[in-house]
């Protein structure tokens, strides 16, 4: 992909071994293989099964909540002086973020493929949240696997999740976060192979992962693109969607990646600085590797050893990307910046105080890469920033940093 | 290179007796105790080692595995020195065949091409890459095979008659059956459904079944053995290493011979297995 020919689509990937250029794939150990082939051709035949899309739909709009609002952030707006700033508010959705989207989906793929049991992995707890939440929805036995640093950063997440039924295992390999999490959780995979489906929160890991998760998540977008012409009768100039695997980013992008006069900024976890070990900016800062699946861009060292990442966003804290963004970087459609933990949590507050909205950790990295770029941009200019979760589940973690006692 | 793998199970055929395989994680607890433990393993009765390349994330193994791996990286390991770990064992053995074993990104970024190089030039025998099904084949399968390096393949009870031969297409060396769905070091499945599914393989290819993942004790090494072509031995005897070692995982006096005592006696179950199997 290094010399990129003009491309007619950047929506056709990915081919049908499951890559993005040089990205995804499917590695993952012979157990698997005949698993994921069956989730590949189920998941093919529910995309043009009318009774499916119809399903997906009802749930969608009764049970989510869909579509979410476009919401016009008039005072963050005039405070920051120049481009006009939108939200795609998936905060709002059942669960209180995106993550629930794929889920409904995935769950719908369980049943008809006849698995009794539902397997995932969160970091933020979010996407666990989501899972335990379609779980009980369903009548499906859950476990979460969730790193057990996570666990104690957040914890009312797993508490919502032991109320909806699921069993949360902590895992203590490495520094506990998501990355443990899902070695963990494919571990249970490979051993319950038979009757177990594992819903993957985010858009990485064997094809066809990236690409289910992609087109549940891609409903951000499209409802997005439609309430924009509504309200401008326009496309907006500019994206911005934080990437910590890379889902509410990629369901936000993927409808507008052909639309040539939109600008595409994905908010990577710059941690502590990028100089150091503490961050997630595995796009800015690692190269290509294989790990959980797919080849994409890793933190990783000479060795091919992986590394600890760390991020304030228990979300983003996963030293991997989605293949699709990898390959959307290196293509240039999109460009990825890193925005710092105090940046995000400047950003966290400078939300709730100007618009009445408590961010999560997650989407307070993307706002923080609004309020950099809207006071130059001008005031005819758009953008639109997915705010893909509610900061409900970090008010004890930004309470112990800015000292407030709670 | 294939020539000494083919030989050696040509040669145990002759002779009557499934192989005893045996897998360690290199590196783990220090660099020389491990080396002395795989120049050990054939004086022991090994008759093919396996040779464990360690990686942050091992996704299918357990827990023994796992910290085996850590262990080894905390040691300072990495692939170059485990390479060189098999081109030191050359030095005084030329009829064991070694296979490394491991996860494809730390091959990946050391780079095929002169990974494949450096491995035929240190002695290595075959890969066991347990994160490339055959649907990666051209990552790395088809370039070292062409090389003349064997490409052994994990294949399972998910993996059926429609798919073996998918499987099995450009293996080569020994195909290596993980006798249940799950991680490494998990418990002993049932003999009759193993001696069932090293059949149904056999109907698919000629090349040796090795069968693994449970075998904890000789009893166990013979009763698989009675039925497959090698008895492979894993997280038993990293657990044995682990047993040895002082609470902040420095190597002990028993390390070695620890290892050595485990081996022999797996050693006599292989040997004892089709003398069972024939009464």
């Amino acid at each position: 992909m290094n010399e990129t020919p003009k491309l007619n689509s950047f929506r056709a990937g990915p081919d049908e071994d499951g890559r993005f250029g040089i990205y995804g794939g499917r590695f993952v150990a012979e157990t698997l293989m005949p698993l994921i082939l069956d989730l590949e051709a189920e998941f093919n035949k529910a995309k043009t099964d009318p009774e499916f899309q119809a399903e997906l739909a009802h749930l969608g709009t009764h049970y989510i909540g869909r579509p979410s609002p476009l919401y016009f952030a008039e005072r963050l707006t005039a405070e920051l002086g120049g481009a006009k700033i939108y939200f795609k508010r998936d905060e709002l959705n059942h669960t209180g973020s995106h993550k629930i989207n794929n889920c409904i989906g995935q769950i719908l793929l369980a049943k008809r493929m006849g698995k009794k049991r539902i397997i995932a992995e969160t970091g933020a707890g979010q996407h666990g949240v989501a899972s335990a939440t379609v779980a009980a929805r369903f009548g499906f036995p859950c476990v979460v696997y969730m790193g057990a640093t996570d666990v104690e950063r957040q914890a009312p997440n797993v508490f919502r999740m032991k109320l909806l039924g699921a069993e949360v295992k902590p895992v203590t390999a490495g520094h506990g976060t998501l990355k443990d999490a899902m070695n963990e959780a494919l571990r249970d995979w490979v051993t319950n192979v038979d009757d177990t489906y594992y819903i993957i929160g985010t858009a990485a890991g064997p094809h066809p992962y990236p690409e289910i998760v992609r087109e549940f998540q891609s409903v951000i977008g499209k409802e997005a693109k439609e309430q924009m012409m509504a309200a401008e009768g326009r496309l907006p100039d500019m994206l911005v969607a934080a990437v910590g695997g890379g889902s509410n980013a990629i369901g936000l992008f993927h409808p507008f990646l052909d639309d040539e006069s939109v600008k595409i900024v994905g908010v990577e976890a710059g941690g502590k600085g990028l100089d150091g070990e503490e961050h997630c900016a595995s796009l800015t800062a690692g190269s290509p590797g294989v790990l959980h699946g797919n080849r994409t861009y890793l933190l990783q060292d000479s060795d091919g050893q992986i590394k600890e990442g760390h991020s304030i966003s228990a979300g983003l804290d996963y030293p991997g990307i989605g293949p699709e963004h990898s390959w959307l970087k290196d293509t240039g459609r999109v460009e990825y910046v890193p925005i710092m933990d105090n940046e995000a949590l400047d950003a966290f507050q400078m939300l709730t105080r100007t618009e009445g909205i408590i961010p999560a950790l997650e989407p307070s990295h993307a706002l923080a890469e609004v309020i950099k770029r809207a006071p130059k941009m001008d005031k005819d200019q758009i953008i639109l920033m997915n705010l893909c979760g509610r900061g409900d589940k970090d008010i004890f973690t930004v309470g112990k940093i800015l000292g407030m006692g709670l | 290179m294939t020539a000494r793998m083919d030989k050696r199970f040509a040669d145990l055929k002759a002779e009557g007796r499934p192989a005893l395989v045996t897998y360690f994680m290199g590196g783990d607890p220090d660099f020389e105790t491990s080396m002395k433990i795989m120049q050990a393993l054939p004086k022991a009765g090994a008759d093919v080692i396996e040779l464990g390349m360690p990686f942050s994330d091992p996704m299918a193994d357990g827990p023994a595995i796992q910290l085996a791996g850590q262990r080894a990286l905390k040691a300072g390991q990495n692939l170059a020195k485990t390479i060189d770990m098999a081109r030191r064992f050359r030095e005084t053995d030329q009829d064991t065949p070694i296979v490394l074993m491991g996860y494809y990104n730390p091959i990946y970024i050391y780079g095929v091409e002169r990974f494949i190089e450096d491995a035929l030039k240190a002695g290595i025998d075959g890969l066991i890459v347990v994160d490339l099904p055959a649907e990666m084949d051209d990552e790395l399968c088809i370039p070292a095979v062409a090389r003349g390096l064997n490409f052994i393949r994990l294949t399972t009870p998910t993996t059926d008659n429609k798919r073996l031969p998918r499987v099995l297409q450009n293996s080569s060396g020994f195909v290596y059956y993980v006798s249940m769905n799950g991680i490494t070091g998990s418990a002993l499945p049932d003999p009759s459904l193993i001696a069932g599914a090293v059949a149904r393989i056999k109907g698919h290819t000629e090349l040796p079944i090795c069968v693994g993942f449970g075998v904890k004790t000789a009893e166990h090494a013979r009763l698989i053995g009675a039925s497959a072509d090698g008895v492979v031995v894993g997280t038993a005897i990293v657990n044995q290493i682990a047993l040895s070692l002082t609470k902040d995982g420095q190597a002990t006096q028993d390390t070695v011979p620890s290892v050595e005592t485990l081996v022999r006696g797996l050693s006599t179950g292989v040997r004892a297995a089709r003398l069972a199997a024939a009464e």
